[in-house]
């Protein structure tokens, strides 16, 4: 561990460097943020896709994910419809992963000797991913700062071998640790810089806009089209013959399709903050994203990343 | 006699499957080794967030040879059933035993000598099919195991201890091997040791920070916490539920305790409490001075070196954020609620409580409507009543219920009182769901009574007339509940009500048809609308030339016609639905009250008052009328407990059986009043006094509801009926004397059963 790490980091990057760091330390691939509108850091192929099939994973990546409902025109303290997650997945999940997940806290400046740290029961499911897992809730003083999953089923699919995946809402917890009280307030860069930015310098005029379109702007007759479409167009990627003509290679579009998947599942988010999406629709709309979901996990699992290795006796 | 030491050592256990986890863990050990022919002299059994322990004291180190005797099949039997024989035990054919049988074939006898095993080989067996089956209620796989635990299982202790010393038993789970060590807290002690006794452990974990003993930990968190609150001069507001919550998810269990901040001290105490308690898990503390929620008490799993301030700044601060919304909540919420409240009941219009039951408004419209009613029936003030209906559920669109869904009522009555209204309708805003269950309070205000009745009437008919019933174990509409919150509030405010009546006249007024009548309409539109628009393209394809033009019309008006088909469809699907559901809206509710009937046998076997004794009452008149039959059920409960009761019952029966028998077989009913002058015996003589006497009290006791003295005099018959019994024969040559005597064992039938319908009962 370097000698930045015992002291308290001073911004929000510092915080998100060292967990950098640390999980490049363990061993993980540090990734980039999926380039497209996801909600939550799961949705990143990283994590769906690669925690099916047998072949070992390890990776970590900072997401930005979106949750148009929590929309608050940048005004409460601590909601925002544009968010970062950090995600940590690793398969198959190590017999020390909760050793792992304490020793990050410790880099970002959390010593569980001065702290109460506890792991609080919550079970993870995501329904548009038809995916669910057994964890708990990380409490660090009484606030939840992150979740911690053991990936027991993704689109349907058995893991085996489980991954272990940990999510880290880094506001939130950058907060606490700067002991902020308003993330717009939050220092982004060194306050020492020569141009010290806040949190809120940069994605405060971002939080009202967003929340302008998400509530009011966003055009729903043409949103439901698109949701039509990518409904449409991840099922006709799968529709292809598995052999490519072109290349004479065996290529199975899964992840082009699961992009759709991704999509499907933003303009959902966004019908629903239009509220144009009723309760019983609700249901039906996560189920159609689910079935989409399941699709691309099947058709995942027949692709060179996803296959079960061959077992050798 | 050998002790043995297990310790199942994981990741953290839910706190609230804890309890049941070291119930589990004790029965399938015990149960396994007492199977295989171990004993034992005690057993304790542990949980903390990271393990699950058993101690066993005084374990047989081998269990005992037995010796089995199998008969199989005879040796002349197909061989099919022998060879399932000799698959079955195992051995074969020159193994059996052959002997001879009383009718002079061969039978096939197996002996099966199991040798005595060494305790270490059957702890190893028992323990590995307990990890493999034990019954958590969600469990999972890890890593690249097959191994199924409530979270990763890390270590597994297992000691079998005697005077040579401790040995571990040689054990194997999924790669996961028995050893002697253990580890402490988690941050406190990281480091593994090894143990030698149970005793060893025990004082050892302590040592490494851990209290292995849930009880022992539930009594320090309890006790540290009410002497923090003591040197403030506060009091711990007591909750058991989250004591022992708490104990599950520490093992090192270090109370801490903070002042809530002064800007929150106004929220209502229910407020603070649920909030602390559900986001934070921490106790609520009162100052006793003001009577006010003024701090909390967390629960630290650790010793930190600034004696826990860090920690507890951190939790003071997520609950100041945590409360800043309560807040906010409740301001927003007195707002709304000073002006009376009308948004929120404005957007009850716009929440559906039943798709075939219309909106929250509907329903609560209906249930003034009939709180109204009752209210007379309870002595409390109709217009209250009503007024109480129309906002009691006003408070599911606040804001805070909305955070809190387990503070409906509560905050409507706060609500209330902000809105200005009288006591007794905020009082019912807050009653009305009660009770919830059968140990719950039962309102007494009459203004809540009347308004927690309809509430639950309503739901009951409601989802009757919509044909929602329970089944079997499914009831996803609480209507066991509902009916038995009827119940609790009619007998525990000695309400004298006719259900029948209110059922059958709630059902109308349930008027489930409204939303199908107005679909009936939209469809009736529709329709005609798409008829025009047929006849429009019909026109002008008439109108034009043959020509490509021509054929796109054509498929236009062909397209236009299956759009009216499909409305016509529609309309008539519709107005079927209509047409059932109407009829069904008119039906009396027989089920219903046979299904209140049977909530009440229920509830009543809880007070001890047996189903039979309920059935006897449920036969006479006004059935319906809960107060009432219980009355009945309760003196006829009393009255067999006398030394009478059951002889008269017995005396009742035999002149029941006689004369159901007689007039089967005479094919009359022996009805027309025995006369005294073909009396013969002084005993028979008796009883025809004594009947009179009977009837002349037992009627009018009926008619004044004083079941007691009904069943008194009923009991002044046993003597006269048993010796009238023992005097005379009924069916004697006779046949005027035996017609008589029939007819007066009419008298007795018809005069006990003005009382309760006897048969009915057992014994």
């Amino acid at each position: 561990m370097t000698a930045t790490a015992l002291l308290p980091p001073r911004s929000f990057q510092e915080i998100l460097l060292r967990l950098q760091s640390y999980w490049a330390a363990q061993g993980c691939a540090i990734l980039q943020p999926y380039d497209m509108e996801v909600g939550a850091g799961t949705f990143h192929p990283a994590t769906t896709l690669r925690s099916l099939g047998t072949k070992p994973w390890a990776a970590a990546y900072v997401q930005p994910s979106r949750r148009p409902t929590d929309g608050r025109y940048g005004e409460n303290p601590n909601r925002l419809q544009h968010y970062y997650q950090y995600q940590v997945i690793i398969k198959p999940s190590p017999p020390n992963l909760q050793e792992l997940y304490l020793g990050s806290l410790k880099a970002i400046g959390l010593d569980p000797l001065l702290h109460d740290i506890r792991f609080v029961e919550d079970d993870w499911e995501s329904p548009t991913l038809g995916a669910w897992g057994l964890g708990w809730e990380i409490w660090c003083d009484g606030m939840e700062v992150s979740q911690f999953t053991y990936f027991q089923q993704v689109g349907g699919h058995d893991c085996r071998p489980v991954s272990g995946e940990l999510t880290y809402g880094l506001e939130r917890l950058a907060m606490y640790v700067l002991g902020i009280d308003h993330v717009m307030t939050m220092p982004f860069n060194d306050p020492q810089s020569p141009i010290a930015l806040t949190y809120g310098d940069i994605f405060l005029q971002t939080e009202e806009e967003y929340s302008r379109h998400n509530f009011d702007g966003a055009d729903t007759a043409q949103l439901l089209r698109h949701f039509e479409d990518a409904e449409a167009e991840c099922q006709r990627l799968l529709d292809f013959p598995p052999d490519d003509p072109k290349s004479g290679k065996r290529i199975i579009m899964a992840h082009p399709a699961y992009d759709q998947t991704i999509k499907a599942s933003h303009l959902f988010n966004l019908l629903d903050a239009r509220g144009v999406i009723s309760v019983t629709e609700r249901q039906a709309y996560i189920g159609r994203v689910r079935a989409l979901a399941k699709k691309c996990a099947d058709a995942f699992r027949l692709t060179e990343a996803g296959k079960d290795a061959e077992v050798t006796s | 006699m050998p002790d043995l030491l297990i310790e199942l050592f994981s990741e953290e256990i839910p706190a609230r499957m804890q309890a049941k986890a070291r119930e589990d863990l004790k029965k399938l050990v015990t149960d396994g080794l007492v199977e295989a022919g171990l004993t034992y002299a005690s057993v304790g059994v542990f949980s903390t967030p990271r393990r699950l322990t058993l101690s066993i004291d005084g374990l047989s180190p081998e269990s005992r040879p037995v010796r089995e005797e199998r008969k199989g099949p005879r040796a002349d039997a197909p061989p099919a059933a022998l060879e399932g024989f000799l698959r079955s035990t195992g051995l074969t054919l020159d193994q059996l035993e052959r002997r001879e049988d009383k009718k002079g074939g061969v039978t096939l006898f197996a002996i099966l000598e199991k040798p005595g095993r060494k305790a270490p080989e059957i702890i190893a067996e028992v323990l590995e099919t307990t990890i493999r089956t034990f019954p958590w209620p969600k469990s999972m796989r890890w890593g690249s195991g097959n191994l199924r635990w409530v979270r990763p299982l890390h270590s597994i202790l297992c000691l079998l201890i005697d005077e040579a010393g401790a040995q571990i038993v040689p054990l194997s789970v999924d790669g996961i091997r028995a050893t002697n060590t253990t580890e402490g807290h988690r941050f406190l002690s990281p480091n593994r040791f090894a143990v030698t006794s149970f005793d060893d452990y025990a004082v050892k974990l302590k040592r490494a920070h851990v209290v292995l003993d849930s009880a022992e930990r539930d009594a320090a968190i309890w006790q540290g916490a009410q002497n923090l609150a003591f040197a403030a001069g506060w009091q711990v507001v007591e909750d058991k539920a989250l004591l022992s919550e708490i104990a599950g998810l520490v093992e090192w269990p270090v109370p801490l305790m903070g002042r809530i901040g002064e800007e929150f001290l106004h929220l209502p105490p229910e407020v603070l409490q649920t909030s602390m308690k559900e986001h934070q898990k921490f106790f609520s503390v009162k100052n006793p001075r003001t009577g006010r929620i003024e701090g909390f008490i967390t629960v630290a799993n650790t010793e930190t070196a600034d004696h826990g301030a860090t920690i507890l700044k951190g939790n003071q601060k997520v609950l100041s954020a945590r409360l800043s919304d309560a807040r906010f909540f409740w301001e927003k919420d007195l707002r709304v609620a000073r002006e009376g409240m009308d948004e929120w009941l404005d957007g009850l219009k716009s929440v559906t409580f039943h798709n075939k039951l219309g909106s929250q408004h509907a329903r609560i419209e209906r249930i003034a409507t009939l709180a109204q009613q009752i209210a007379h029936l309870v002595d409390a003030d109709p217009a209250l009543a009503k007024e109480a209906a129309l906002i009691a559920k006003a408070d599911l669109r606040s804001a805070m219920v909305g955070e809190f869904p387990e503070l409906q009522g509560l905050m409507g009555m706060y609500y209330a009182k902000a809105a200005g209204l009288p006591e007794a309708v905020a009082n019912a805003a807050r009653d009305h769901y009660s009770p919830l269950g059968p140990t719950d309070t039962v309102p007494s205000d009459p203004v809540s009574v009347a308004v927690a009745l309809a509430d639950k009437i309503d739901t009951l008919t409601g989802f009757w007339a919509i044909d929602e019933k329970p089944t079997g174990s499914k009831d996803p509409f609480a209507l066991r509940r509902a009916a038995l919150g009827v119940i609790r509030l009619v007998l525990g405010n000695s309400i004298r009500l006719a259900l029948r009546g209110l059922l059958v006249s709630h059902l109308k007024a349930i008027n489930n048809t409204d939303y199908l009548r107005e679909a009936v309409a939209n469809a009736e539109n529709i329709r005609s609308g798409r008829n025009v628009a047929l006849v429009e393209m019909a026109t002008l394809l008439d109108s034009i030339a043959d020509g490509p033009n021509k054929v796109a019309i054509s498929t236009i008006v062909n397209d236009r016609r299956n759009e009216v088909r499909e409305a016509n469809d529609r309309l008539s699907k519709l107005r079927n639905e209509l047409s059932v559901a109407e009829a069904r809206g008119l039906e009396v509710p027989s089920d219903l009250l046979s299904f209140f009937h049977d909530r009440l046998k229920v509830f009543l076997k809880d007070q001890g008052i047996r189903h039979d004794l309920i059935d006897a009452c449920l036969a006479m008149p006004g059935n319906d009328d809960l107060t009432l039959l219980v009355k009945r059920a309760e003196a006829l409960a009393v009255f067999l407990k006398t030394e009478d009761g059951p002889n008269l019952l017995q005396g009742f029966k035999r002149a029941n059986t006689i004369l159901t028998q007689a007039e089967q077989k005479d094919g009359v009913e022996y009805s027309y009043g025995a006369d005294i002058k073909f009396a013969e015996t002084p005993e028979e003589r008796d009883l025809f006094l004594k009947l009179d006497m009977a009837e002349a009290t037992i009627a009018p006791a009926v008619a004044r509801e004083d079941f007691n003295e009904a069943m008194w005099a009923m009991s002044a018959l046993r003597a006269p009926i048993d010796a009238f019994f023992n005097a005379v024969q009924i069916n004697t040559d006779n046949s005027v004397v035996r017609r008589n005597r029939l007819n007066l064992l009419h008298r007795i039938r018809a005069i006990c059963s003005g009382v309760a319908d006897l048969t009915k009962i057992e014994g």
